[in-house]
């Protein structure tokens, strides 16, 4: 009896401590919000929800606002987005259905591959490679057929919109891709069957059935990848051109929030200044904690396919 | 589990070995400017004495957030800071060398012989002046061939004691960029791109085809880029170098807070943008560490002078170095 | 007619099929073109010097990095020190005993971490380890390190410890083996090489990561071995040298960026083939 109750007790001890340990990293969550609440507060005192709003960042003047940040932030995603999404689509598609079974795993492993590389190897590559190839070579023959149209005004520098949304869109392909290729593997055989019996092309069905079929998964993948490109620092800081602007021109040097966190963190030099840029990644932490929630939640709802992990 | 055991008491071990050694390791951050000579300074140091001096170069922004948050053990900065903000956080600083900024510009074709006015940089600055060839800047190189290229105005993204000292040249000779933009180690620039450190700053220029900007001249020559004849106070057409800034430099007077500025100083040999450095530290700083400190700054000023020229930084007068000596001792 | 709209049909197939190769072929061609590139640019900045000798200033030709390898091995063994045991811990708990409000909210919190930038993690670290302690350390930049990490061990642990059979764990418990034990020696130990895989996946994710170093591991330009300490880590010196005007310091760069890709990718693909093989 005695024996029985010290097992029972060291059962309860056990469960008790890996509940103990869910609840701090439940109340660490909790934590960042608040410990980032609390030191941007000086900033919303100053500034209000007129931050959100204002495109001074003049530290001279004591003026701070996200406009400009958000500017660049979500249009170098959106951007990145843009190239990247048909991508991952036509590798999911290709790697569920056209390619011979015995090369899928390799190269869906390539493509992993390439979520692995760290965030300032791809800076390093795109300054040194990318930035000299836009700048001599695509960006000048834009200009020259496309320049009546404001995106493509201006000089071409080589950092700046277009290379910073380009360097980000290879970074998310692998994730939109990957996702997508476990949803649309996981559509069940006899749908595809009814759509080619009913004389569809393979195309067809591939267009019309399996990706409606796999849609609320194919767009969590999308707001997986679309949040990770808002938080992009390294590579995008290296590139991008840090200057704040709320320029239209894919040519122009931008500045995004996790890249103004990157340069002037460290340096901000007085108490308004460092709350101002805490608050912008308050700002940047609530919008990607959104957008993952609610991936997450159209994910989950997917679930129905036991096959896709995320 | 096991593993992870053994593993936290090698990590006990190896603290409680090392802490013995805690005032032979300083921690210090800052300005970019004279990050080639002090790395140089502190990797010579190391190899004569032991003592470990840890520098990174974050901008001078950072050296002075650094040092008021109390994270660093010593700050570096090329802005000096007004006595008001040194005694509100109990702080001491003292300069080390000066040196000074090179207009850095990259126009194929044009290595060297581009002459530039301290009213055109400021338009460029203030985004009125967009080509090369503009009016006013064929009109003082009329030898140059200057291409139909649009001036890509490149400067500091973090905050930076060279901006602060070409900001405050700018300053002096434009009433326009006074009110419009100001001085301080970080502005909120009218026009051109940011790149991070002197490093970014003259890695960005060397990049871009058109581009201008201003860097610490020791990035200048290490690297080898084309820089432009600036116009003095007194008219005269100049290159940084050592004997312009030590020109400008002896026109400096030195208050006791050490707070100098002699940008667009008066002298015939007197190049315009120029500056010194600054050492910042706590005044109740750690006792131990220092002397520890003390005794570097008497080792650089005693045998760092030939690493300053060597880099074309300009070592100071021995009077100034005694007089910054004397007051750190006495903290 | 029909006919003609059938051939355009089939046209379309064509076309879409046709891009879609393509589409493989880019994502394919970008990992072999940054590969390559870094591998022609690194390869001949790495000798002896690069692993053993510390960095020399501007300059001064030679040295190496070795205070950035050994600080970043520190980093990613402080970090997993502190977040694979607790990291575990909360797997087991969402998969073993997690129901109700409780585990679903631990979950779902967990999950959309891996979702927040690395850079905000390093902001929270500054503020509650860098600035009470009044220095940058290591154990600052292994903090934010740790609660990069956290989440997906708990994350591969919770549905490693799914995958085990309910019948080993009703067998282990028939035997008379309390409840935790069967825990940690059966269902943990069936799952263990699940459970390493998810834990290499972490740090092949984390290791590459310069952002939340920037103000907590800060950097060092000697070797370093104490915790409270600024430390120096690969990724923030290849970002440091990479934005530096200096060719020699773009050369090592490249080398260190070789170096920190091989380590990353060899790690990632041993936990792959390793997963796939279980």
């Amino acid at each position: 009896m005695q024996k029985h109750n010290i097992k029972l007790n060291k059962d309860h001890a056990f469960r008790g401590l890996t509940a103990l340990l869910s609840l701090i990293l439940l109340l660490l969550s909790i934590g960042i919000l608040f410990k980032l609440i609390i030191s941007s507060n000086l900033s919303f005192n100053a500034f209000g929800f007129k931050f959100l709003l204002s495109k001074d960042w003049d530290p001279v003047q004591k003026l701070f606002g996200a406009l400009p940040f958000m500017w660049g932030t979500f249009f170098s995603a959106t951007l990145a987005l843009i190239f990247a999404l048909p991508i991952s689509i036509g590798i999911a598609i290709f790697l569920s259905e056209l390619a011979p079974i015995w090369m899928r795993q390799p190269v869906s492993f390539i493509i992993e591959l390439l979520a692995a590389i760290p965030s300032v190897v791809y800076g390093l590559w795109g300054l040194f490679v990318l930035v000299p190839v836009m700048q001599h070579w695509v960006e000048p023959v834009l200009a020259k057929y496309l320049g009546f149209l404001p995106l493509f005004k201006g000089y071409p520098l080589g950092v700046g919109m277009l290379t910073g949304g380009i360097i980000i869109a290879i970074m998310i392909i692998p994730t939109i891709s990957s996702i997508s290729r476990e949803i649309l593997a996981a559509v069940p055989e006899n749908q595809k069957e009814a759509a080619l019996a009913i004389g569809m092309t393979r195309w067809e069905t591939i267009w019309k059935v399996m990706l409606p079929y796999g849609r609320s998964g194919i767009v969590g993948a999308i707001l997986l990848g679309y949040g990770r490109a808002l938080g992009e620092t390294m590579a995008v800081t290296m590139v991008i051109g840090n200057t704040p602007s709320l320029s239209l021109s894919l040519f122009a040097p931008a500045y995004t929030i996790a890249s103004v966190i990157a340069n002037e963190f460290t340096e901000a030099t007085y108490k308004l200044y460092i709350s101002s840029l805490i608050e912008l990644s308050l700002i940047l932490f609530v919008i990607t904690f959104t957008l993952n929630a609610l991936a997450r939640f159209l994910l989950w709802r997917m679930k129905r396919f036991e096959e896709v992990k995320v | 589990m096991k593993r992870a055991l053994k593993l936290a008491l090698v990590i006990a071990i190896v603290l409680s070995f090392t802490t013995a050694y805690a005032a032979e390791i300083l921690n210090g951050a800052g300005a970019t400017f004279p990050y080639p000579l002090y790395s140089k300074w502190f990797y010579n140091y190391e190899k004569q004495t032991g003592v470990k001096i840890n520098y990174q170069s974050i901008g001078s922004g950072g050296g002075i957030q650094q040092i008021e948050a109390g994270t660093v053990d010593f700050g570096a900065s090329d802005a000096p800071l007004p006595k008001e903000e040194l005694d509100k956080h109990g702080l001491f600083q003292f300069p080390t060398v000066a040196g000074s900024e090179a207009i850095a510009y990259n126009l194929p074709g044009i290595p060297t012989g581009l002459k530039l006015t301290p009213e055109v940089i400021a338009d460029m600055y203030l985004g009125k002046i967009t080509k090369w060839n503009d009016q006013r800047i064929k009109e003082l190189n009329p030898n140059l061939n200057l291409p139909d290229m649009p001036v890509i105005v490149v400067h500091r993204s973090d905050g930076s004691g060279t901006t602060n000292i070409f900001t405050w040249f700018l300053g002096d000779v434009s009433s326009e960029w006074k009110t419009k933009v100001g001085s301080g180690t970080s502005v909120k620039w009218p026009v051109g791109i940011g790149g991070k450190g002197n490093e970014g700053v003259a890695g960005l220029v060397k990049q871009t085809a058109g581009a201008v900007g201003y860097v610490e001249l020791a990035y200048v020559i290490e690297t080898k880029m084309t820089h432009a004849l600036v116009r003095n106070r007194d008219g005269h057409y100049l290159y940084p170098s050592i004997e312009t800034t030590v020109a400008a430099a002896s026109n400096a007077n030195v208050p006791p807070d050490f707070y100098v500025k002699f940008t667009y100083s008066k002298g015939k040999n007197s190049y315009p943008i120029a500056g010194f450095t600054y050492y910042i530290v706590r005044k109740n700083m750690d006792r131990n560490k220092l002397s520890t400190f003390i005794k570097f700054v008497e080792w650089a000023y005693k045998h760092g002078n030939a690493d300053a020229k060597a880099l074309d930084y300009v070592p100071m007068p021995d009077s100034l170095k005694h007089k910054a000596l004397t007051a750190l001792k006495k903290l | 007619m029909k006919n003609l709209k059938y051939t355009r049909r089939k046209l379309t197939q064509k076309v879409m099929f046709f891009l879609s190769v393509v589409s493989a072929f880019i994502g394919i061609a970008m990992l072999f073109l940054i590969l390559g590139y870094i591998i022609y640019k690194g390869g001949h900045g790495i000798n002896l010097d690069f692993f053993t000798k510390l960095p020399t200033p501007v300059g001064v030709p030679g040295g190496g990095m070795v205070n950035a390898l050994i600080g970043s091995t520190y980093l990613i063994g402080l970090a997993s020190l502190l977040s694979i045991p607790v990291g575990i811990l909360i797997g087991v708990y969402l998969s073993e005993f997690g129901r109700g409000a409780f585990a679903s909210a631990v979950r779902f919190v967990s999950e959309t971490l891996t979702g927040v930038p690395s850079i905000v993690m390093g902001i929270f670290a500054y503020s509650i380890v860098v600035i009470p302690m009044g220095r940058f350390s290591a154990l600052a930049g292994a903090f934010a390190l740790s609660l990069l990490m956290l989440p997906i061990i708990v994350k591969s642990t919770e549905e490693l410890l799914k995958m085990v059979p309910n019948d080993l764990r009703e067998a282990s418990l028939a035997l008379g083996i309390p409840r935790w034990k069967t825990i940690l020696k059966v269902v943990l130990s069936t799952a263990k090489s699940g459970v390493i895989t998810g834990i290499m996946l972490a740090i092949a994710r984390v290791g590459g990561e310069a952002a939340p170093l920037l103000f907590t591991a800060f950097g060092n330009s000697f070797m370093n071995w104490r915790p409270d300490q600024p430390i120096a880590s690969l990724p923030v010196q290849i970002y440091v040298y990479a934005s530096s005007p200096y060719e020699d310091w773009h050369q090592k760069a490249w080398a260190a960026a070789l170096v920190l890709m091989g380590i990353v990718l060899i790690t990632n693909i041993i936990a792959r083939v390793y997963a796939r093989k279980k």
